[in-house]
């Protein structure tokens, strides 16, 4: 498409517009906005809900009513957002898209954040009587740990279908049967905890109704332990939680409120509470030392990054013949539930083994999936961690708290476990692990140390990127990706032998865990990613150590516990194995 | 659709995906070759095109095959009677040739395949031949301007000829 000025009237206003893929885009960039259930930014426009009718006039006068996230913007027309006629539409639309749907909004997990109940008060629907009614409830879908479907609240918008299909190329969801009986579902309606499903939440981050959300059961147990006075619960939050929380309280997003969910989980009840952005710096350690290991030693390479539980799934379920590649590191959330484990009751006398309840906080909904895996048992049969919830149940207890968090005081975290570094916290976003991990590396393997910390190529949410790297003569190629879809190219190239990079790190989420499927709902904001990804810089700058190995409480943790990198110790706690858990699903059929 | 009521053999899946060179464009054609083999669309078959076709998953093909009427979910009898209910034949008495059958096969309302797996029935909507109306085939072979008799007389021939008569 050509990069010429082009203009079109809006509300009368002179736009100009470029390439933009619709008149949607024009629209939001000349800072107006149109309903919307269906179109999302990052996929394919469907044009499946017609909330975003507009009506167009042609410069020959010919009028037409069309739907602006499907159509192309054009030079000289006149776009009218809000006459009578595109407002009954879009009345029309709505009150039978009520009629066919769950209207029991008090109870549904969306409520307060629902596209439809939203639209539904602003355009006044009141009444949806005089359409026949939907007579017949289908049960949810409560088979996964990480999401919860339910198709009484679905309006067919085919967002989760794109996001699944997308992002992650697996097309775990799609439309089944035809017109009036048409449902989004797994194959043959399957539960979809039996599923290929990776748990990323994708799907539930893109839905504009309660069709699809976040697993919160695990909410009710967390209040419970606090309300315990048996119970010591101790706490950890994941580097993207801090610069996307304040958006559900006003606040802009990349703000980092770091300090403030630290005061917040302390007023929750909270008796401990710990950085994940330490135990990622734990695992910059290990799997920094990992990689040269297998570098020098003639290990398995490319070495495959192992945070993300999408990707560990993935590949435990797709291509269980790569495994070997998959780093032992536990994820920075699993490494923290076994140092608590073990440390805490050591440093604390009140907490015991007994009662010590683990919580973890994180922006994404597989890792929900990732602390019930068997490998993160402990001996009696608990599980290391006893609760994940993710951003936006955070975000749901410090407003059940009655917390004003936008005014709230900033406070410290737990010490030791609670302090990190610039490495630790760029985790959260794509290209962030490879950049801690290489300025570790680096200084490992030259014994020099390492001025210029950033590397730009790394940064930015492009989906691939490949830097190579010289450790003074050590020259080393990265890939980093993120998305499945792209995961699965690397794949096919490792299988067919053109793979010439040693390292391979997968994000799942588009853009990293700043757009985790447990993170604030944002999928009308076009930047989020890059805001977000902002506020995690600004971290990593602004912070007093950038080097994970800098961190003097993982030095602490070494000296006095775990000797050195890759130790015996450290492998008993900080490492793991993985399994072929093909079986496990119905994709395995004739094998 | 139980996965003890069939065992399939992956191979001759295997066959009919090289026949189509593993391309997702030729799903449809797949998915009728199958229905040959098996006279239906087993789970697994479909669960395993979408897991061997690059570009396919097992829910998209089975969003495929639910969305065409011609693809079955349940064993097809060996017998396959369609019964036109295009215009021309509804109003020339094709409901009544339905019942007749339906009574003779013992066939409630909804059930798609008799109880030994003989028939089958399928409602269309119209088979082009409405000169001959009401039109029923059972397995390609046409039989115009039927009456609840003829047909009953029709099935009455071939449940001799199977012996259950």
């Amino acid at each position: 498409m050509s990069e010429d000025k082009k203009t079109l009237y809006i509300e009368g206003k002179e736009v100009e517009f470029t390439n933009e893929a619709n008149l949607l885009e024009v629209i939001r960039k000349a800072g107006m906005n149109v309903p919307t259930l269906c179109y999302r930014p990052d996929l394919t426009s469907f044009g499946a809900c017609r909330l975003c009718v507009v009506e167009v006039e042609y410069p020959n006068g010919r009028k037409m009513i069309n739907s602006s996230c499907t159509m192309p913007p054009e030079a000289g027309i006149k776009v009218h957002l809000n006459t009578a006629k595109v407002r009954n539409i879009r009345k029309m639309v709505l009150e039978l898209l009520l009629a066919n749907h769950d209207r029991e909004c008090t109870t549904c997990d969306k409520s307060g954040s629902c596209d439809l109940q939203k639209y539904a008060e602003e355009y006044g629907i009141k009444h949806v009587k005089q359409y026949a009614q939907r007579d017949c409830m289908v049960k949810k879908d409560e088979s996964s740990c990480a999401l919860v479907r339910d198709n009484n609240k679905c309006i067919l918008c085919g967002a989760c279908v794109r996001a699944c299909d997308e992002h992650q190329g697996l097309q775990v969801l799609g439309f089944a049967n035809r017109g009036s009986k048409t449902v989004v579902e797994p194959m043959a309606g399957r539960p979809l905890g039996n599923s290929e499903c990776i748990n990323c939440g994708q799907c539930a981050a893109v839905c504009p109704t309660g069709a699809i959300t976040i697993n919160s059961s695990q909410l009710d147990g967390v209040w419970n332990a606090i309300t315990n006075p048996e119970k010591k619960v101790v706490v950890q939050f994941a580097p993207s939680v801090r610069v996307a929380i304040g958006e559900m309280f006003g606040l802009e997003p990349g703000v980092n409120s770091t300090k403030k969910i630290n005061a917040a989980l302390r007023r929750i009840g909270f008796d401990l509470v710990f950085d994940t952005n330490f135990s990622a710096d734990l695992t910059i350690m290990e799997e920094a030392h990992e990689f040269i290991d297998r570098l020098q030693n003639g290990g398995k390479l490319p070495l495959f990054t192992s945070c993300c539980p999408g990707w560990v799934r993935f590949l435990e379920t797709q291509h269980p013949d790569m495994l070997g590649h998959l780093s032992s590191c536990k994820s920075p959330q699993g490494m923290m539930g076994a140092i608590i484990r073990e440390y805490v009751p050591q440093y604390y006398k009140d907490i015991t083994p007994e009662n010590l309840v683990s919580v973890s906080i994180m922006p994404c909904t597989a890792k929900k999936y990732e602390g019930q895996r068997e490998q993160f048992k402990m001996a009696d049969g608990r599980q290391e961690i006893d609760y994940v919830l993710t951003t936006q149940e955070l975000g749901r207890m410090i407003k059940g708290a009655g917390i004003d968090f936008k005014t709230l005081e900033g406070e410290e975290p737990d010490s030791p476990f609670g302090k990190y570094t610039g490495a630790g916290t760029i985790f959260g976003v794509s290209g962030g692990v490879a950049e801690a991990a290489a300025r570790t590396a680096y200084e490992v393997v030259t014994g020099e140390t390492l001025k210029d910390v950033v590397i730009n190529d790394m940064r930015g949410t492009k989906r691939v990127k490949t830097v190579e790297l010289d450790l003074k003569g050590t020259k080393i190629k990265v890939k980093i990706v993120n998305t499945l879809r792209e995961a699965e190219k690397c794949i096919r190239e490792i299988k067919e032998g053109k793979a010439d990079y040693q390292l391979l790190e997968v994000m799942a989420c588009p853009g990293g865990c700043i757009n985790g499927g447990g993170q604030p709902l944002s999928y009308n904001d076009s930047c989020i990613k890059e805001k977000r990804a902002q506020g995690l810089y600004t971290d990593d700058e602004t912070g007093e150590w950038r080097k994970s190995h800098e961190n003097p409480e993982i030095k602490d943790l070494y000296a006095k516990h775990l000797e050195k990198p890759n130790s015996h110790k450290a492998h008993e706690l900080l490492h793991t194995t993985y399994v072929d858990k093909r079986k496990d699903c119905y994709i395995s059929v004739g094998e | 659709m139980s996965e003890t009521s069939t065992k399939l053999d992956f191979r001759v899946l295997d066959g009919i995906l090289e026949q189509y060179e593993y391309k997702k464009s030729y799903l449809i054609a797949m998915l009728q070759k199958v229905q040959e083999v098996y006279r239906y669309l087993p789970e697994e078959a479909m669960t395993y095109i979408g897991e061997k076709v690059d570009g396919l998953s097992p829910a998209t093909v089975y969003g495929v095959a639910t969305f065409y009427a011609q693809f079955s979910l349940e064993p097809k009898g060996k017998y396959e009677i369609k019964v036109c209910d295009g215009t021309a034949c509804h109003v020339r008495g094709s409901m009544p040739v339905l019942n007749a059958i339906r009574n003779k096969l013992n066939l409630k309302e909804g059930q798609t395949t008799c109880e030994n797996g003989l028939f089958s029935l399928e409602i269309v909507s119209c088979l082009g031949a409405c000169g001959l109306a009401p039109v029923c085939v059972i397995n390609d072979k046409v039989y115009p301007q039927m009456t609840s008799d003829a047909i009953s007389v029709i099935l009455d021939t071939l449940l001799k000829e199977e012996g259950v008569a």
